[in-house]
């Protein structure tokens, strides 16, 4: 699977696509094959303020519950609500099925996170041990 | 296989096959209620009792009453230590005149062979421990017996569920076939030699011969889900060393007009001073999943119990789980709150098990 280059990666296995002040926030591929059938998708409402490297939601598949990490500073603006009842949607297309839009707060934040490339490393890395 | 693998009790076993050939928990589950699928379960460990007093020394150790049991037949049971709690549960097969074969966890195969050898000195029979001559493969489904059947000359249609038989099977004369199985649906679980060569080469003939039924290969993840769906415990979880008979309501396996087994005393006693906690099946009411180790509280946010297991149930597309409570919330309706990241989440007692295989009809 590649990972889109229109968008940068966290460590945690979040991807974030800015457009101006505004993001977009999901989970990437290799974290939905990591989790197996996910089965629920726990989002903040809008308006809720997310600070970097803090958790602001669940994913939960059949057999783990893994914690959302924000990868930027923000005010949650939209939240996919088709998640709430169609979840296997991330299982589908991970990169498709985004989780919230955020306003973001301090776009420099996203300087020193992972590239398309370089979280492909990293994931080829981490699949290895 | 590609498969996601975890260590589970020193053995590294596949949680789940990969989505690319159709796997996934929730596709393994839904294969094994509704066609077939295939387990590796070598982890399980098998103790023969054999000799004189064989019966004896299982009726020693063992709950249930062996004595009820005809050659070529099995019985759900467990060992207890003597505070009538549990070593582990296990699978008692009658294999001869003389002759049981235990089939018993993963977790705990050395402690339960070192406790079925040091409490059967006294009688004259021979403990064995075969856990490392056999590989176990779990055939799971309503179709499994169409397979299995393709692969062996003994009349499967002819043996009745927890019975065995022997036969030739992928060429490998005198197997041993049970009709047993740890998903709450029909199966066989056959006992082949461990040897790597011969284990894979019945592996992928089963899976060949299953094409047609729609097989695919199962992890334990799917295992887990399944046999909670059914209600079968999981030592560690709703069966304990902390964790009495009446508590895990096994009683219909306990057989206390045995005169005597190991852990019939204290049964008695705990009998007549009543339970204080009993397991009972919770469906979720409110939008959240609960796993094992959540707490159990009142509709007043009071701590009363705590879940065994928990797990969204692929099949029954609930969220259920079992837990232990006291008996006053035990009713079937009761409503409790499960403790989800912090939150009271409501959540409703429910008959179990949650899922009862449907009868056959032809």
């Amino acid at each position: 699977m590649p990972y889109p280059t229109d968008r940068k990666y966290t460590k945690e296995h979040e991807w974030i696509q800015v457009s101006g002040n505004s993001a977009t926030v999901g989970i990437t591929d290799y974290a939905q094959q990591s989790l197996g059938d996910i089965v629920f998708v726990e989002t903040p409402k809008v308006g809720a303020e997310l600070t970097v490297g803090k958790t602001f939601g669940t994913v939960e598949s059949v057999k783990a519950v893994s914690d959302l990490f924000a990868p930027a500073t923000g005010t949650v603006t939209e939240v996919n609500a088709a998640l709430a009842t169609s979840p296997e949607n991330v299982n589908k297309d991970a990169h498709g099925a985004w989780m919230v839009k955020l306003s973001l707060k301090n776009p420099s934040e996203l300087d020193g996170l992972l590239s398309a490339a370089d979280y492909e490393k990293f994931v080829a890395e981490e699949a290895g041990h | 296989m590609g498969a996601k693998m975890v260590e589970f009790n020193g053995w590294d076993m596949p949680v789940e096959y990969p989505a690319a050939i159709g796997c996934g928990i929730i596709n393994e589950h839904l294969a094994v209620r509704n066609g077939v699928g295939i387990f590796d379960v070598s982890h399980m460990g098998d103790i023969r009792l054999a000799g004189p007093q064989a019966l004896a020394a299982v009726q020693h150790i063992s709950m249930n009453d062996a004595s009820r049991l005809a050659i070529g037949q099995a019985q759900y049971s467990a060992l207890l230590y003597p505070e009538g709690t549990f070593v582990d549960d296990v699978i008692v097969h009658r294999l001869a005149e003389d002759d049981y074969l235990l089939v018993i966890n993963a977790g705990t195969r050395e402690k339960d062979f070192s406790w079925v050898r040091d409490n059967t000195r006294q009688f004259d029979c021979a403990a064995e421990n075969l856990s490392d001559d056999f590989t176990q493969i779990a055939i799971q489904g309503p179709k499994a017996v169409n397979l299995l059947q393709k692969l062996t000359d003994a009349d499967l249609s002819a043996v009745k569920f927890y019975w065995v038989t022997r036969g030739t099977l992928c060429g490998l004369p005198n197997t041993l076939m049970g009709r047993t199985g740890y998903t709450a649906e029909d199966g066989f679980e056959i006992y082949i030699p461990a040897d790597e060569a011969t284990s894979a080469r019945v592996w992928y003939e089963i899976l060949a011969a299953g094409k047609e039924f729609g097989v695919i290969p199962c992890g334990l993840g799917a295992r887990n889900t399944l046999r909670l769906e059914g209600k079968l415990p999981l030592y560690g979880h709703e069966i304990s060393d902390t964790i009495n008979v009446w508590e895990a309501a096994l009683d219909r396996f306990c057989k206390m007009e045995k005169p005597e087994f190991i852990g019939r005393a204290a049964l008695e006693k705990a009998k007549a001073a009543g339970v204080k906690r009993t397991l009972v099946g919770l469906e979720m009411t409110e939008r959240g999943i609960a796993r094992d180790g959540c707490k159990v509280l009142d509709s007043s946010g009071r701590e009363i119990g705590y879940v065994t297991s928990g797990s969204p149930a692929p099949f029954l597309k609930k969220n259920i789980a079992l837990a232990y409570v006291p008996p006053e919330f035990a009713a079937v309706g009761a409503g409790v709150k499960v403790e989800i990241r912090g939150q009271g989440v409501g959540a409703v007692v429910v008959p179990t098990p949650f899922y009862r295989r449907p009868k056959k009809t032809a």
